[in-house]
Order: C-alpha cells, then structure tokens, then sequence
C-alpha cells in the first residue's frame, strides 16, 4: 500500500467548496426554468384556445427569457454530473452502481425530451402547427420536471441510502431495489417541496417584471395579465409548498435527525418542545451545544417544533446533544451514542478487512459467511469508523439555523406578495400602487436568497455525510493536490460569475426592450 | 439475459452513444469554420444559427453518455475523470463556453467574443475527445487498488481506490502521437460533417452558391482521411490489451485488435461498410453540388465505423481502458461494470431508446423541413 498517498486535507475543503460553487449557479437558473416553463405553457395554451396574437407574444416574450436562462442552467449541470467522477472519485466508485443510474435515467428519458423539444419551441413557431408547438412547450418544461425528479432521487439517495446492500467482494454498495430508490419516501418530499419552491420563485419573477412595467407605465395590458398569471400561480404554489414543507421536515426529523437538530439549534430535546423564531446564534462561530442547553435570546412557539417534526404536540425531537450521546425513544428503542456508532463503524471495516484477507487466504465459506453477517450487522455506522471527532458529526449549525428562517420567512413573505397582487388586482387600481410595484420589484432578489438558502438548509445540513451514515466526505475525494481543485474552484468562480452577469446584462436588455404585443396591434 | 450478456448489451450502448456523440460534433465542426467560411456579418450569423439549432443535442449526448457510462461502468467513471482531471476539466470548460455563446450573442456589445468561444469550442471539444477515446487503445497511466477503500481513515489519512500514476492528471494523453492523430482526426471528421449540415439546411444561395463549401471539405477530407488510416493501421498492427477470460489477468497480445476484426468478422464488415458510406457521402458531395444527402450518409458511415472502433477496444475479452503503469489494473468490461441487478434494471430503461429516438427525428425533421434563409433568421427567433 505504500504507493498509495495520503488525500490531502485542503483538498476536501477545496472539493466541497466547488461542488457547492457549482451547486449554487446551478440553482440560480435551474428554478427560474421550472417556474418560467408552466408560465408559457399556460400563455400559449391560451393563444391556442383563443387564437389572440397578444397571448402568443406574451408566451413568446417569456420563452425568451427562459431561453437565456435555460444555457446558463446546462452550462452549470454538465459540471456538476462530471464533478462526481473528477473530485469525488471514491464516492463514484463506492456508489457508482445505485447512484449511476438515476443520472443515466435522467438523460435518457429527461434531458432529451428537454432538449428535442426546447428546439421546436423556439423555432418552430412557423414550421410546425399550433397544437404540435403548444405540446413542445409543455414538453420542454414536462422534461426540466423530469429531470429535476431524477436528480433529486440521486441526492435523495445521499441523503437517504435506501434499495442497496455493500458487497464485500467487490467493495461497493450495489443496488438491490431500483423502486425504494426512485420512489423513496425523502425523493418524493425533495420533488414536491423543490419544484414548488421552483414554481413560487418563476411566478415573483413574473410579478416583478410586470411590476416593473406597470412601474414604467409601458406594455399595462400585457403586465396586468402577465400579473394576473403569476400570483394566481404563486399562491397556490406557495400554499401548496407550505404543506410539502411540513411533511419535509417530518421526514428530515425521521431520517436525519441531527440536520433538524441544527436547524432549529436544538441542543438538548426531549418532548412538547418549542419551534424557535428567533435567537441570538453567532452567525460566524458554531456555538457551544455542549455546554449550554438552548441558545441566548431564545423566542419561540410552544409545542411548534414537536409538531412540525412529529405530527403530536407532545412528540419528542432530539437534540444535538442527545443524538451525540444517545437517547431512548418514545417507543423504547435505543439510538445508540456517537461512540457506539463509532465502536461499530471500525467493526465494519475491520470486517471489511477481515473478509478480503479471509478470502485471499481461501477461509471456509462458514467462516466467510461469519464475517459477512457481522459486515451486515454493523453497516449501517460504516462511516462513522472514520469519524474520529464528536464535533465532526456536528453541521454548521448558524447557517442551518439562520438559512431555515430566510426560507421559511421568504415562503411567508410571497404569500402576502401574491395575496397583495390579487387584492389591488381585482379590489383596487394596482397600476397606480407604486410601492407594491416596487415591492415586488426588489422581491425578486429575496426569491433567490430564500430559494438558495433552502438548498444550504439541505446541503449544509447532511454535513459531514456525503452518503449519509455512510461516508463522510474526507473519505469520498478523488486522489488530487489541492492545488489542482483550487486552481478549478477559481477559474469556475471567475467563469461563472462572468456569465452570471452577462446574463443578467441580456435579461435586463430583452426585459427592456419588451413584448412585441404593441407592434402586433399597429 | 445472462450478467455477462448484460455487459456486452451496455458496452454496445456506451459505445453507440460516443459514437452518436462524434456524429453530432458536426455542430462542432460548422462553428470552427464560422470566421474562415463566412466572410461577411449575415454569413457568420447564419452559420451561427445553423448549428444554434441542433448544439442542444450534442450536448444532451455528452450528459447522456458520461451518465450510462457511470451507469454501467462506475470504475471507468471513477478512474478516468478522477484521474485525468485535466483532460476532463478541459473539455467540460470547453463545452460550457460553448452552451451560453448562443444565448449570448444577444449580449448588448461584444457578440464576436462569443463566436470565438464557439470556435475554441469546435477545436477543442472534438480534438480532446478524440484524443481521450483513443487511450482506449493506448493507455492511460493509472492505478487501481479495490482493497484501498477499508484503510482509508488510518492515521495516516484516507487512501483513494484509483489514482493517476504521476503529475499531470491527462495531460500526459496529449504527449501521446497516436492520441494527436485520433484527435485530429475526429476534428477533421466534425468539419467534414459539418460542412454537409451547411450545405444541406442553408439556402442555397449563399456561400457563393455553396460553392465555398467545397473547399474545406475537400482539405478537411484529406487530412481527415490520412490522420484516421495511420490511426486504424497502427491499432491493427500494435499491441494490444487482452484478457484471459479465465483468470481476468490482462495481458499484451501482439495484433490484438486485428484479431478481434477477423475473430468478430461481422464487426469487420461493419466496418467497411461504415467507412464506405463516409467515402461515398463525401465524394458524392463533391461532385454534386445539388444532393444534400451526403450529411446523413457521413452521418450513418460515422455512427457505425465509431460504434466498431469502440466495441474492438472491449469485446472479445480485451481492456477497454488499459493502464500503462499497472497493467493488471487495466479496466475490463468485467472488473468495472455495475453489478448484475443494475445493469438489467437499466437493460428495461434502454428498452425506452426507440421511442426516444423516434421523438428526435420526428422533431428535427419537422424543423429542418426548409432550408434556413435570412429572411427567417431576420425576422423570426433567432441569435
């Protein structure tokens, strides 16, 4: 083994740092297409049940946007696919056989209907008929939904592992239930809530844009209309979304306990526990969960947090510190302490060991089978033989906490926002409201913040957990000098930051310049 | 459907997508003709908007490709991407300059910037992917060690299961001659292939009546056709990879790849056939002016003659992705593929091809019914 090397450090930090680079561009575009894709499907279904030309313009003028929107979003998810196989060469390779084929599934079913059919939308308008177009344009965003199902299975999975058994004979987690792992119950709620959470941000984008005309008295009709259409969308994806948010973090409670712990920078729990609204958590420093028992300024809603995560008010939610030491649950069953988990973890790969130095030896397949059992035994704390630290098992607890209150405050916040357009929409002269024209002007920005933040909940959450329980992250790396990664990280960042604002630059020009729904009536 | 038909069936699979992949390149091919074959500002934006309606599927292969090959065969995923990190990073770079130089000739200044990107992107994109397929024949300089995974963690720190065996991360595959020549090679194919799609979906009256057209496509032809028989007859008569499908040990047999043509003699005729299609589409666009055909008949002859090169490097018990720094580390279609359950979950998934394909032609024809003109590029969506 002396020609294998040491991974670097740095090199990890350097790895999770690009991945989440990558990550967070990627979902700067990628929600805006979802939303964006049921928003001209509507308009264009409209155009081909009246046959008014202000409806295809209108659909036009969003399927532009969407356009420049959809290249920045490919552009950043071909890294991310590759990203697997170039710095987490470990985690490919462990995984590889479970974690494969929801990508392979996602291009094969998803991306190309996507792309076939986002070619007939922006150029057949005169090749093709109305009824061939309308479907392309429902097919185009039919696909992005796919595709965001597939992807969201694969990071399901990491957060999830479900459908698969370790193999000692080839050193690999390999799948054994392809219906536990595409339709596991963490996929499902990740698909609802983030494809909502894509709908609500693709309708404020709507609202603001046509705010901002009605702001500069240009194109009222299409604004009002395009207006009417997004809230209407968004307050039925936002309330949709808050109901999908409950039944998340239901399951978050189930399956990753400690993230939930360190959302709600919950030390120490227990039952009928309350759901913090505010408190006072350095930002820039992970607290001391070890030596105090709830964070200063603590406000919040009794019996809340037991409810979110149990359905029962007196339900009982773990802490950190609970989760660190081990805790009896409500039914008697024993979650066992970071140590225990650790104690198994080094069994396992001890077994690990054991089997491939049996089986080279040409051990009896009674002995053989032995050690698989006790393999089995104690596979699920596999990753927790690397863990060497309590403080290790512990997320970032200020970005959890504070991300988990930007997300569910901005949900609460475009709520209102939609509410507000249908009431001055229907009750009142909203072109003459110039605040609320404003207000949801600057409302697009917070839908990203919010948006973004609810993926550093999940992402930053699952830490330290590439797979979780599974494998830690230090252990996932592919064989790089950090250097290497770090030279990538930047040239991505500086890459990425250029098209960002080149694309904001093309947005801005197409938005300025308008529909061609004036030009139709002359 | 037995585990090792199941390797063979998504070995078949890869390989047909890499070389639909090299097919689609053509959009690679039209742009880096893009400043020297259009000399005024509507040729150039046309060209553009030629290939700006096709670039979406040749991207869509390349996600679609390297997901079936992590799909079917993690290990090559993990050892070659994680390995030749430089090689890769290149290319995907490449390929995302390439995705937002369409949208962004909207910019409101600059939009040459983004012709040159798409230009970088016809050159480098088919020259390293020819280049990366060719160390299927070889080599590449890795190693791989499966009993790693339980060590990681030791004092020490934690080992990784493939690992590149010395600095420079892939870029070692572009000091190789044989690695240059397919990669020129492939270069010159996506050019041929692209000049076809010119002369097939742009108006006839451009492009001094398609009459320059001929040119590039007669040099491309040349170079194309000498780099790619060197390339084919130094693999037929070298050394190659093979595997005792007794013991799994790989071994270097001399001719291995011509043995493989004549031991699989259907992939032969193959073979011949898809490079006589290539021969015949070229010439016969050369000689005449007015059949636009010679795009799909390329297209054809490139599918197949690719599909073959890549099968020769894995069946008949041969190391699709040799090592040259541990030859026992050497990839093999059986020590790198999913196991037997996924692979035949993914077998009932690619029973879904057809119908995806079938979607495809049905769209692109619809919109490729009528040549693209200025007029539609003047007023109707367009870059």
């Amino acid at each position: 083994m002396n020609h294998l090397l040491a991974i670097d450090p740095t090199m990890v930090d350097w790895a999770r740092a690009q991945f989440a680079l990558t990550a967070i561009y990627h979902w700067l575009f990628v929600p805006l297409t979802l939303g964006l894709a049921v928003v001209m499907g509507i308009m264009e279904t409209l155009y081909y049940r009246t046959g008014k030309e202000f409806w295809k313009q209108t659909a036009k003028f969003w399927q532009r946007l969407f356009g420049i929107n959809f290249a920045m979003g490919v552009a950043t998810g071909i890294i991310l696919e590759f990203e697997f196989g170039t710095n987490w060469s470990n985690y490919s390779y462990l995984v590889g056989d479970v974690f494969g084929a929801p990508l392979a599934i996602e291009g094969i079913v998803a991306f190309f209907m996507e792309s076939t059919f986002v070619a007939v939308m922006f150029f057949g308008w005169n090749k093709v008929s109305k009824g061939f177009h309308l479907a392309s344009t429902w097919l185009t965003g039919l696909g992005a939904t796919i595709s965001a199902w597939w992807i969201l299975v694969a990071n399901s999975w990491m957060q999830h592992p479900v459908g698969q058994e370790f193999n000692p004979d080839t050193m690999r987690n390999e799948m054994t239930s392809f219906l536990d792992v595409a339709l596991s119950p963490v996929a499902v709620d990740k698909f609802v809530h983030t494809v909502l959470s894509a709908w609500v941000l693709g309708a404020v984008f709507v609202v603001g844009v046509s705010s901002w005309y009605l702001l500069k008295k240009r194109h009222e009709e299409f604004a009002l209309k395009s207006l009417r259409i997004g809230a209407i969308f968004g307050l039925v994806s936002s309330l949709l979304i808050m109901a999908s948010g409950h039944h998340s973090a239901y399951t978050v409670a189930q399956t990753q306990p400690m993230k939930l712990a360190a959302m709600e920078g919950l030390y120490k729990g227990g039952t009928d526990q309350s759901l913090t609204i505010f408190s006072g958590i350095n930002p820039f420093r992970q607290p001391d969960y070890e030596q105090t028992d709830e964070p200063p300024m603590k406000l919040a809603v009794p019996y809340a947090l037991s409810f979110l995560a149990t359905n029962d008010i007196h339900g009982q939610v773990p802490g950190i510190r609970d989760i660190l030491d081990g805790y009896t649950k409500v039914d008697g069953t024993v979650e066992p302490s970071l140590e225990e988990k650790i104690e198994r973890g080094r069994c396992a790969i001890a077994a690990v060991q054991e089997y491939r130095k049996a089986k080279r030896e040409g051990a009896s397949e009674e002995y053989l089978n032995e050690v698989v059992t006790e393999i089995r035994e104690n596979m699920p704390y596999f990753g927790y033989g690397y863990v060497k630290e309590r403080a290790q098992v512990v997320p970032n607890i200020p970005v959890c906490f504070y991300a988990f209150r930007i997300m569910v405050g901005g949900g609460c916040l475009f709520i209102l926002l939609f509410a507000l357009s249908l009431f001055f929409l229907y009750k009142k002269n909203i072109t003459k409201v110039r605040w609320f024209h404003w207000a949801a002007l600057i409302c697009i920005p917070i839908a990203y913040i919010v948006s973004e933040s609810g993926w550093l909940v999940a992402e930053f959450g699952r830490q330290p957990w590439t797979i979780q329980d599974m494998l830690p992250t230090w252990v996932g790396v592919s064989h790089l000098g950090s250097g290497a990664v770090m030279t990538t990280f930047f040239i991505f960042l500086v890459l990425f930051t250029t098209l960002l604002a080149v694309e904001i630059g093309i947005m801005c020009k197409q938005i300025k310049k308008g529909p061609a729904v004036e030009e139709v009536r002359k | 459907m037995s585990y090792l038909f199941l390797q063979h069936y998504w070995c078949f699979v890869v390989a047909l997508l890499a070389a639909l992949l090299v097919f689609l390149m053509f959009v690679q091919g039209a742009n880096s003709l893009i400043f020297s074959l259009g000399k005024t500002e509507e040729e150039r934006r046309i060209l553009v908007n030629a290939t700006g309606r096709k670039w979406e599927f040749t991207f869509t292969t390349l996600v679609t490709f390297g997901g079936a090959f992590f799909a079917s065969y993690p290990l090559f995923y993990s050892t070659s991407f994680g390995g030749a990190y430089w090689l890769w990073m290149t290319i995907l770079f490449s390929f995302v300059l390439q995705a937002v130089s369409y949208e962004f000739q909207k910019a409101p200044k600059g939009h040459n910037i983004w012709r040159v990107l798409l230009v970088v992107n016809g050159i480098l994109g088919p020259l390293l992917l020819g280049g990366a397929v060719a160390t299927f024949f070889t080599g590449s300089n890795f190693i791989v060690e499966r009993g790693t995974l339980p060590l990681m963690g030791e004092p020490e720190g934690a080992l990784v299961v493939s690992r590149w065996a010395n600095a420079s991360h892939g870029l070692d595959a572009l000091l190789n001659v044989w690695n240059l020549c397919l990669g020129l090679a492939v270069f010159f194919l996506a050019r041929i292939l692209g000049c076809l799609y010119i002369h097939k979906q742009v108006e006839g009256s451009l492009f001094d009546n398609h009459d320059r057209i001929i040119q590039p496509l007669w040099r491309s032809t040349w170079l194309f056709l000498g780099l790619f028989l060197a390339f084919v007859g130094h693999i037929l008569t070298c050394e190659g990879y093979a595997v005792d499908p007794a013991t799994g040990n790989v071994f270097m047999e001399p001719y291995k790849y011509w043995h493989n043509l004549i031991e699989m003699w259907p992939l032969l005729v193959m073979l011949l056939v898809g490079v006589v299609f290539v021969l015949w589409g070229i010439g016969w666009s050369i000689w005449n002016k007015e059949w636009k055909r010679g795009f799909w008949i390329v297209g054809f002859g490139t599918v197949v003659t690719v599909t073959v090169l890549l099968l020769l490097t894995a069946w008949n018990n041969t190391a699709y992705y040799p090592s040259t720094a541990d030859l026992q580390s050497s990839l093999t279609m059986q020590n790198s593929s999913s196991s037997e359950f996924t692979l035949r979950t993914m077998f009932y998934v690619s029973l879904l091809i057809p119908f995806v394909l079938a979607y495809i032609v049905y769209a692109w024809s619809a919109i490729d019914k009528k040549e693209l003109t200025l007029d539609e590029i003047n007023h109707d969506h367009a870059y």
